[in-house]
């Protein structure tokens, strides 16, 4: 359904714009028909730039992205409209999601206005129910409130109820749980799970949270100063992790019946992201020679599980096709 | 939604205040003239008389009566501050949504054109000006205020535009296939009424200063009577050292009054627009 060809975003920055940050560097995956997909990475990891980047936000410097065989950056006027119908985003910040000066249903409004102004105001207020309905929200008590009147969870679902008006096809969800508290955090996870299950929704799941990414998705995919280290179906990624920075990840998930262990994988000091060779052997635990010098390609380590790291050659999975 | 700002607009005191004394002004430009038969140019009475029965502000050096000047002298004030203002809150903020909207090179363009009139000496070319047009209406007066005073409103509004537009809610209307014209118009500006009305607020005011400043150093109309030409007059033929006091305070208290009330009303108009300031 998506699919990001050598995708690439530089960022001007600095005086004059004389120097470049490479937030995201060359990434490629697919996200298939009905299909969560979990982009996960540490902040300044570039997972929310590819985000904006799919919602048409922000233009890639190189590369591709595709909806439907359709390269997007070539979308214009009603053809984008229709691209907007299908796709949709959710983000980080729900306070920060609406106009504060505003009632927050300002937000079905607008969608009516924009994409359907033929719709009669009777139709349109039971369509917005039946939507509040299937996020779990009482239309009476979230309409002709102002946001800052509701909890982050409401207005949360009222973003995905907005999204559910327009019969997307495709939604981006930029760690739209993280500014949640606990006890609403579920909810709203399980509300995309039964999104994907019954309007066969797929959902890009951006996250900086593991145990959050194993919750709901299908494939994981594990991204390192703008890089993709590791992808591949779930279980697998979490299962038998083979990039260190996954591993890393995956052993700094605070446990409830362990305590904290020091020194197995840890957190070596960050460092500005290297020009050349592995984006991750500074912080690499077994850095090897050529890893400054050059930078690995992701290699198939089993079916569908693709990672990027010098090591795969040489140790545990000597056999292994070389990709790309 | 409207009634709503209504009622709340009703119900605020400072609003009530500052709207009263900006309204009695404005009523008394239109009734006042209809209060007196004298003509403001006219030498109608007994030189230097204090404010009597006959003359209720009293008399000039000249003998003209001060308040039918001072009646006539309001509409010119109103005219120039709502023109001039404006003008510059037009120019301004459209330059500024533009600038801090589009960004890349038309923001630089507009942010040279911003600096470029911020450092025009605005005197030096009005004495120019005064050279080429030998009669001055308080029209050209209030374009003239209206083309040089917008700077600093459109870096006010780039800089609040530049902060709004990294909002999420304004992605969120770029993802709902809006225009970028309806998001400035909808969904940014709205965030900043209250601030501009603020700044249309002290545009009218400093239009009015710089109209009663252009006019008292003789750079003004060469027409008709304003508050300002009514000091600069009194200054003039000394009603300061005269002890005159009828000559010169009802305009410059009518001026101070004018732009304080205007800031009043703008503070009352913050509570109303922003519903956080709200009580509940």
């Amino acid at each position: 359904m998506v699919e990001l060809e050598r995708v690439t975003k530089v960022y001007r920055v600095g005086t004059f714009g004389g120097r470049a940050l490479k937030a995201v560097d060359e990434v490629s995956f697919e996200i298939a028909d009905g299909e969560v997909v979990s982009l996960i990475g540490e902040s300044g990891s570039g997972k929310t730039t590819i985000g904006r980047m799919i919602l048409r936000l922000i233009p890639p410097t190189s590369g591709r992205i595709l909806f439907s065989g359709m390269d997007i950056s070539t979308l214009k006027g009603k053809a984008l409209k229709d691209y907007y119908r299908s796709v949709q985003g959710v983000f980080q910040d729900p306070f920060s999601s609406y106009n504060p000066i505003f009632k927050a249903d300002r937000v079905f409004r607008v969608v009516r206005q924009e994409f359907f102004p033929n719709v009669e105001e009777g139709e349109w207020g039971k369509r917005v129910e039946g939507a509040l309905r299937a996020v779990g929200l009482a239309p009476g008590e979230v309409l002709g409130k102002y946001p800052h009147q509701l909890s982050g969870g409401q207005l949360q679902r009222l973003l995905i109820a907005r999204a559910l008006l327009l019969d997307i096809r495709f939604l981006v969800a930029d760690e739209v749980i993280s500014m949640l508290d606990a006890s609403t955090r579920i909810d709203v996870l399980n509300l995309l799970a039964e999104l994907k299950g019954e309007r066969g929704l797929s959902i890009l799941f951006i996250t900086h949270d593991l145990a959050l990414g194993h919750y709901l998705s299908d494939r994981a995919v594990i991204l390192y100063r703008g890089c993709v280290v590791e992808r591949g179906p779930i279980d697998r990624v979490f299962g038998k992790p083979y990039h260190p920075y996954t591993r890393m990840l995956l052993s700094s998930v605070p446990r409830l019946d362990r305590k904290w262990e020091e020194g197995k994988v840890g957190l070596k000091g960050q460092q500005a992201a290297p020009t050349k060779g592995c984006v991750y052997h500074a912080r690499c635990p077994f850095p090897y020679e050529s890893c400054k010098g050059e930078r690995p390609h992701l290699v198939e380590v089993e079916p569908g599980h693709l990672v990027a790291c010098h090591r795969i050659g040489e140790t545990e999975v000597g056999k292994c096709r070389r990709q790309g | 939604m409207k009634n709503e700002f209504l009622y709340f607009a009703l119900r605020n005191r400072k609003l009530r205040l500052g709207l009263s004394v900006v309204l009695f002004f404005l009523l008394l430009t239109f009734v006042g003239p209809l209060l007196t038969d004298y003509d403001p140019w006219g030498y109608i009475g007994a030189p230097a008389q204090p404010p009597s029965a006959e003359h209720w502000f009293g008399t000039t050096t000249f003998g003209q009566d001060v308040f039918s000047q001072f009646v006539h002298g309001l509409g010119p004030a109103f005219l120039v501050g709502a023109l001039g203002g404006g003008l510059a809150t037009l120019i301004g903020t459209a330059i500024g949504f533009v600038a801090g909207y589009r960004g890349g090179w038309i923001d630089e363009i507009l942010n040279m054109l911003t600096n470029i009139v911020i450092v025009i000496p605005t005197f030096a070319v009005l004495l120019i000006i005064a050279a080429y047009l030998e009669v001055r209406s308080f029209f050209i007066e209030a374009v003239f205020i209206g083309c040089t005073a917008w700077p600093w409103t459109a870096r006010a509004v780039r800089a609040q535009t530049l902060s709004l537009r990294a909002r999420e809610f304004v992605d969120l209307a770029r993802i709902s296939g809006m225009r970028a014209s309806k998001i400035v118009a909808f969904e940014v500006a709205p965030n900043m009424m209250s601030y501009l009305v603020m700044v249309f607020i002290l545009q009218f005011g400093g239009a009015i200063l710089n109209a009663a400043t252009l006019d008292f150093i003789g750079l003004g109309p060469t027409t008709g009577i304003s508050l300002g030409l009514m000091m600069n007059y009194a200054v003039l033929w000394g009603a300061l050292q005269l002890g005159m006091w009828w000559w010169f305070v009802p305009p410059g208290l009518a001026i101070a009054l004018i732009v304080g009330a205007l800031y009043i009303t703008n503070v009352g108009l913050d509570e109303v627009f922003n519903p956080k300031l709200r009580e509940k």
